[in-house]
């Protein structure tokens, strides 16, 4: 796989997607802004919110086995998945068994993270995605650049086109209403027609063992109703101890996400269909998957099982909004995804995403649940340098500077010396080239030092 | 707070980037904090507050370089730094760095307790504004992220500011977003530090202000060296510069 930094500067170079970043992400700053000011106190409700999650984090165990009793009481079955490759072959054992030929899939992060699309196509099991962004994405066969707007990294000009060589009967109208048409015919039979819904769970309720799903696209339930099969699969941090804590972190949630008070479709999902009921699948299935949850709560990171996938962090991240999702390389991107893709992909690999942060604090300052996000990557930084994983040259020279540093004659001496050197290379009061230092002059000029230190002129003026 | 003839007696801290880059903010909070009626001592001890290494994962050399900062400054009444990131690592980031030595960590927070960025000790403890400075210029204000959301610096830079006679402060849209420089950021992946600073040059030169304020000197030498690079005429400053009544010298990069 490519470096980060590859990555990077190929997303640095690519004015489209800059744009593309810039209206989606641009357009949440302002909305959240309008919605959070209009909030009686988001503060409050930010504490809140973390408290809840603290609290189900901190009793993990109980409460998912109330959720499980619960769900099983409602008619579900329950699976639990320790790893990814687990949660995805009980997915598609559950699948064979009904004999299924093609699943709807309902946008889930924790799919991507597991690898489901993959696992159900090696399987030979057709798959709709059928989120529009998610769709888009499977035309393009590409990855989710943003965990809200998969598809974030194109503009409607590049979906256009897309859909135009892809949709059997694609738009003639160059609006997005005819666009969302095209997707709405080519998906709507495929949804009515699957045999498994796949959807995934932004809150599964412990005393009743409901599973809620929230789209602005009606999707997941055109997607989870009409199958016989419904199967949820969900992280176990998911879980919040009854409907009112569900809905305070709906509120928190839309709000965070998209600046709306709630999300066009609310759905909560508890239990197959019931002798009386109309409509809804015969069977539902829930995968409680952890994949490295309970070890991120025993590992210093209880805090990032608080995250409810919001994607505020990464719409004020002054990174994301220059380099998009892909350059990230992992499932989740942004702040929050540099703070879980160590811990799914290992350090060794990711270990540019913690340092990849120019630790601003934005994005502690609007996660809803106040997830200390910068505080969680100099972690992994610490980690990083404990286990020897940064490079040589950076351990060599900030141990030679700290060596320097805490002996303050020698420092004195070294830093009039440094001073007089560096100064040697400006050019009235700027230096455009510095050895060494090519990453700042490269694009950027540096001033030139001072002729004396403070230290030194302070000595100097003292005396007389 | 006051010595035996009342003053205030303060230590500055003066930070490595001013003590190497830029003495003339350490004058000027010198000059500042005796017009507000302060002693003013450096204690020779001090070196760098081992932000680099804390921010780097280095935690054992962050550790030898908080002790040594902390045993200089100890001492003293009150410290007082030109700089919200420095003056943030040692209120808030020492003792979380001591959180596991209990001999350590009483003398961690103790230092932290009394540790004060310089606009904010002029505006909150001392009360005072400057008084009789004349600068007729534009200004606009760029906030430093970490001594925004570590210190809530906001409104006191703005205040002292406001009292000099002349100076007119112009809103820079996106002043709270960060600059691109986050210290070995900038130079570790530069690309990325580079269109993060190229937007924040923009910004700052479409304000048409004369003249770039901030509190932290590391933000200011990327932003100063951005606008200067692309050519821009817009003229950086430490605030505290100007609220020392040093306005009228060399802005950064300028020969004295």
């Amino acid at each position: 796989m490519s470096s980060f930094t590859t990555r990077a500067d190929a997303a640095l170079a690519d004015p489209i997607l800059k744009i593309a970043v810039e209206r989606t992400a641009g357009t949440a700053q302002a909305k959240r802004a309008i919605a959070i000011d209009a909030f009686p106190d988001f503060e409050a409700a930010r504490t809140r919110a973390a408290a809840i999650k603290d609290h189900v984090i901190a009793h993990l165990g109980p409460y998912l086995e109330q959720f499980e009793a619960s769900a099983i009481a409602a008619g579900a079955q329950v699976h639990w998945a320790q790893t990814a490759d687990e949660a995805c072959r009980i997915v598609i054992a559950i699948c064979k068994a009904a004999n299924a030929k093609t699943v709807a899939r309902s946008k889930s992060m924790l799919g991507e993270e597991i690898g489901l699309p993959h696992a159900l196509e090696e399987a030979g099991i057709g798959r709709v995605e059928t989120d529009l962004a998610e769709h888009i994405i499977q035309l393009a066969d590409e990855r989710p650049s943003h965990i809200i707007w998969p598809a974030m990294h194109k503009t409607s000009e590049q979906v256009s086109a897309l859909f135009k060589a892809k949709h059997r009967t694609p738009h003639q109208e160059e609006t997005i209403a005819a666009m969302a048409q095209s997707a709405r015919r080519e998906l709507r039979g495929a949804m009515l027609g699957a045999d498994v819904g796949i959807s995934g769970a932004n809150f599964l309720i412990a005393d009743s063992g409901a599973v809620c799903t929230v789209t602005n696209e009606g999707n997941a339930e055109l997607s989870l109703v009409p199958p016989r099969v419904h199967i949820v699969t969900a992280g176990i941090e998911k879980i919040v101890p009854s409907m009112p804590h569900a809905i305070h972190m709906l509120r928190m949630l839309a709000r965070s996400a998209t600046g709306a008070a709630l999300t066009q479709y609310t759905t909560f999902y508890t239990g197959p269909k019931r002798p009386g009921d109309r409509d809804g699948p015969e069977e539902m299935h829930i995968v409680l998957v952890d994949n490295g949850r309970t070890k991120m709560r025993e590992e210093g990171l209880a805090e990032m099982l608080r995250c409810i996938r919001c994607g505020a962090c990464m719409n004020h991240c002054v990174v994301f909004r220059q380099i998009g999702g892909h350059a990230y390389g992992g499932t989740y991107p942004g702040p929050m995804g540099a703070v879980l893709t160590p811990t799914l992909d290992g350090l060794a690999a990711t270990r540019d995403l913690a340092h990849a942060c120019t630790l601003n604090g934005m994005c502690q300052q609007v996660c809803p649940v106040k997830i200390p996000l910068p505080t969680l990557l100099k972690g992994w930084r610490e980690k990083s340098w404990r286990e020897g994983l940064e490079p040589v040259s950076m351990r060599a020279g900030l141990g030679l500077w700290a060596w320097v540093a805490t002996r303050p004659a020698l420092y004195r001496l070294g830093t009039a010396i440094a001073i007089r050197a560096i100064r040697l290379l400006g050019r009235k009061g700027w230096i455009a080239s510095l050895p060494l230092a090519g990453g700042w002059t490269q694009y950027r000029d540096l001033p030139k030092p001072a002729a004396q230190t403070f230290m030194n002129q302070y000595k100097q003026e003292q005396r007389k | 707070m006051t010595g035996q003839s009342g003053t205030r007696q303060v230590a500055l801290f003066v930070t490595c980037l001013v003590d190497i880059m830029r003495p003339r903010i350490g004058f000027a909070a010198i000059r500042a904090l005796e017009a507000a009626g302060c002693d003013v001592i450096v204690p020779q001890g001090q070196t760098c507050c081992g932000q680099p290494a804390l921010n780097s994962g280095d935690r054992d050399h962050a550790v030898a370089l908080a002790k040594q900062t902390i045993e200089a400054l100890e001492p003293y009444e009150a410290i007082i730094v030109p700089s919200g990131s420095c003056a943030g690592t040692i209120r808030c980031h020492y003792p979380e760095l001591f959180e596991h030595d209990a001999s350590w960590l009483p003398r961690a927070q103790a230092v932290a307790a009394k540790t004060f960025e310089v606009m904010a000790y002029l505006d909150e403890v001392c009360g005072w504004k400057p008084d009789g400075v004349t600068l007729p210029a534009t200004a606009t204000y760029h906030d430093s992220c970490s001594g925004l959301r570590e210190l809530g610096i906001k409104a006191q830079p703005r205040r002292l500011l406001d009292a000099i006679d002349g100076l007119s402060l112009t809103p820079l849209p996106g002043a709270e977003t960060c600059c691109g420089f986050g210290g070995t950021f900038c130079v570790k992946y530069p690309a990325i530090s580079n269109a993060i600073v190229g937007e924040k040059a923009a910004a700052i030169d479409a304000t048409g202000a004369d003249l770039l304020l901030a509190g932290d000197l590391g933000c200011l030498m990327n932003m100063a060296g951005k606008l200067h690079r692309d050519g821009s005429k817009v003229r950086a400053f430490h605030a505290i510069e100007l609220i020392a009544g040093m306005g009228d010298g060399p802005a950064i990069g300028e020969e004295s």
